[in-house]
């Protein structure tokens, strides 16, 4: 992110020339910035839209031409969170952060010890099994899903947050591992070496130094794990139903063919996303190391 | 796990040759080596490669959960029913144009934009902001703000607009049912919308690792714009292009939200997942599902391999 504010352009050579090129490269320059602006708020405006809509009455939210200008209501939310129907959406909400956050749990208690295995103390063929965790994320999960829901449904597991868990966790896995060998391999082996020497224990090792050294990547490599889990819609429509029910599953069962309903959904739409919203602006260079498995700094 | 043994093979330099230990010491330390890696390795085969096994077997079985009593073997019946069946074809062909048009699509508009973000000028932090916003909607909330919010032809965006602009000059606006005409490419609209900041990023991110001072000096050098982009940034960002294709692939061609949501798989947009999961849940024929699933394991491991040479360059980078 830093490295963003500190590029320099323009070259001089010669005063003269330096000013008028600079003068033209700032024309430019400047056409260039206002493209950016446009071609951004072109990518925002349906967000904003949703926003917009969201706090609109679901009679203003369904004019032709639209309302831009109609005044401002909670109903949408309101009715979101049960108003009209009765049924609350927080189980749902409750649910999704219970698998999301268990799983990602899960997938750092599992994933740093074998990422030091891949990099720090790494065992033989380490790069096979790096590729074998990637071949894991390429085949398509939804080839499991019947042989998933069968064992599930045989072991009495279906419709649990538990099925969920180990879903998501094997998900994220192959990708945490990933992340976290990249960011584990940064760790200067000099200071393992000395406190290795020193008769630090593995568990202090990892405790005192690993840990917090590599504490940004487990950020980031949460937060991915976090975002992929709060949004996963497949397996969660099929192996749910009343008592394990997720936030992304909810929302497809909320358009109604009757009556209007657009201003209920964007503030559904709104409410759901939100925790993926905040966290995602909140750590936006995480996200950035994080969806190219680390491999981009 | 001992902590003496560790303590006693000191932690090798990566790269560095083996140490000269006895035998059965290097065995021991094997074995410490492979102790953290062994419990990840061992969820994601049961998990993840365990279930394949049993959908291979049941691809032999003729079995529809309708009829219960009706299981038996089948041989490669249900491979043949998924190869003459059109939808799955359809869905085949299908998939591949969803995820080249999408992955395609989005990453040359993620250069176009990582490009002009890497310019400076006003506002720029908050326009790439801004321009992450369509990556953090959930994906079903994404799909239903476009078939309903944007794409509607009675009270959604697009033909508001129309509506508007062609008012300002007392014109009658033309309305098109957006998904309707052109069910494919609205779907698409959507996941090139949702997964171009995704390859912005990266592409972003490779930029900025460019060695600047040897771009100035070909710019000193008279090079043009379009020469230091030619011949100095996309050979340096081809294998950031290669990894953002590559990932955006691994998700795009699983995608199920947004072909459920927008077109429920109709009008000739059901992709494989779609087909699986409707063969699955609506025809309750595990069999053909199973098959129609071993097919895409194929194929995938087909792309993967191919992908994988890719990684490997990465990674090969990486450890120099």
């Amino acid at each position: 992110m830093s490295t963003v504010l500190t590029r320099t352009t323009g070259v001089n050579n010669g005063r003269a020339v330096g000013n008028m090129r600079r003068s033209r490269r700032s024309k430019r320059g400047m056409l260039f910035g206002l493209l950016a602006w446009v071609i951004g708020l072109i990518f925002v405006a349906p967000v904003l839209w949703m926003i917009l809509t969201s706090f609109h009455s679901e009679t203003s939210a369904a004019t032709n031409p639209p309302s831009l200008f109609a005044p401002l209501t909670l109903d949408g939310y309101a009715n979101f969170f049960g108003a009209s129907t009765g049924a609350s959406p927080w189980p749902a909400l409750i649910n999704s952060a219970q698998a999301s956050i268990i799983s990602t749990l899960l997938v750092l208690a599992l994933s740093i010890p074998a990422a030091y295995a891949l990099s720090i103390r790494p065992v033989r063929k380490w790069s096979d099994v790096m590729f074998f965790f990637l071949t894991t994320k390429m085949l398509p999960m939804v080839a499991g899903l019947l042989p998933i829901y069968l064992i599930a449904k045989a072991t009495g597991l279906l419709d649990s947050i538990v099925l969920l868990v180990i879903l998501y966790t094997s998900m994220n896995l192959p990708i945490a591992v990933w992340m976290m060998r990249s960011f584990l391999s940064e760790i200067p082996i000099e200071i393992l070496e000395a406190a290795s020497i020193d008769g630090a224990s593995l568990l202090t090792i990892f405790r005192r130094i690993i840990i917090p050294i590599s504490g940004p990547g487990i950020a980031a490599t949460s937060l991915i794990c976090f975002i992929f889990s709060w949004n996963e819609l497949l397996f969660a429509s099929v192996l749910t139903s009343t008592q394990a029910i997720t936030a992304p599953v909810f929302l497809t069962s909320f358009v109604t063919s009757q009556g209007l309903f657009l201003a209920k959904v964007c503030a559904a739409a709104v409410a759901v996303s939100f925790p993926v919203l905040v966290a995602g602006f909140a750590a936006q260079d995480k996200l950035v190391q994080g969806l190219s498995l680390g491999a981009v700094k | 796990m001992s902590t003496v043994a560790q303590s006693q093979s000191s932690i090798p330099n990566r790269g560095a040759a083996p140490r000269k230990n006895s035998k059965a010491l290097q065995r021991a330390s094997g074995w410490v080596r492979r102790a953290p890696l062994l419990p990840a390795l061992i969820f994601l085969i049961l998990v993840t490669q365990l279930p394949f096994v049993f959908t291979v077997i049941i691809s032999f079985i003729s079995w529809n959960s309708l009829y219960p009593n009706n299981v038996k073997f089948g041989g490669f019946s249900n491979y043949v029913n998924v190869f003459t069946d059109q939808t799955m074809r359809t869905s085949v062909v299908t998939t591949i144009i969803l995820t080249v048009v999408v992955v395609v699509v989005s990453a040359i508009l993620g250069l176009v934009i990582a490009l002009l973000l890497d310019r400076k000028f006003f506002g720029r932090g908050f326009v790439r902001t801004i321009m992450i916003a369509p990556f953090l909607i959930v994906p079903v909330a994404a799909a239903l703000l476009w078939k309903h919010a944007l794409f509607n032809p009675e009270y959604g965006l697009f033909n508001g607009v129309l509506n508007w602009a062609f008012g300002l000059f007392h014109l009658t606006a033309p309305q098109p049912d957006w998904i309707s005409n052109q069910p494919l490419i609205s779907v698409e609209t959507a996941l090139i919308w949702q997964w171009t900041p995704f390859m912005m990023l990266i592409l972003l991110a490779g930029l900025q690792s460019r060695p600047l001072d040897v771009v100035e000096a070909a710019q000193m050098d008279g090079a043009s714009a379009w020469q230091t982009f030619r011949y100095m940034t996309l050979p340096h960002m081809r294998r950031y292009i290669e990894l953002a294709a590559l990932l955006g692939s691994i998700y795009v061609v699983q995608n199920f939200d947004a072909v459920f949501t927008i077109t429920s798989g109709g009008l000739g947009t059901a992709n494989l997942p779609y087909t699986i999961y409707q063969q699955f849940f609506q025809a309750h024929d595990y069999g053909a599902a199973s098959a129609a699933g071993v097919i895409v394991v194929i194929g995938s491991i087909l792309i993967a391999t191919f992908a994988l040479r890719t990684v490997s360059t990465l990674l090969k980078e990486e450890n120099r």
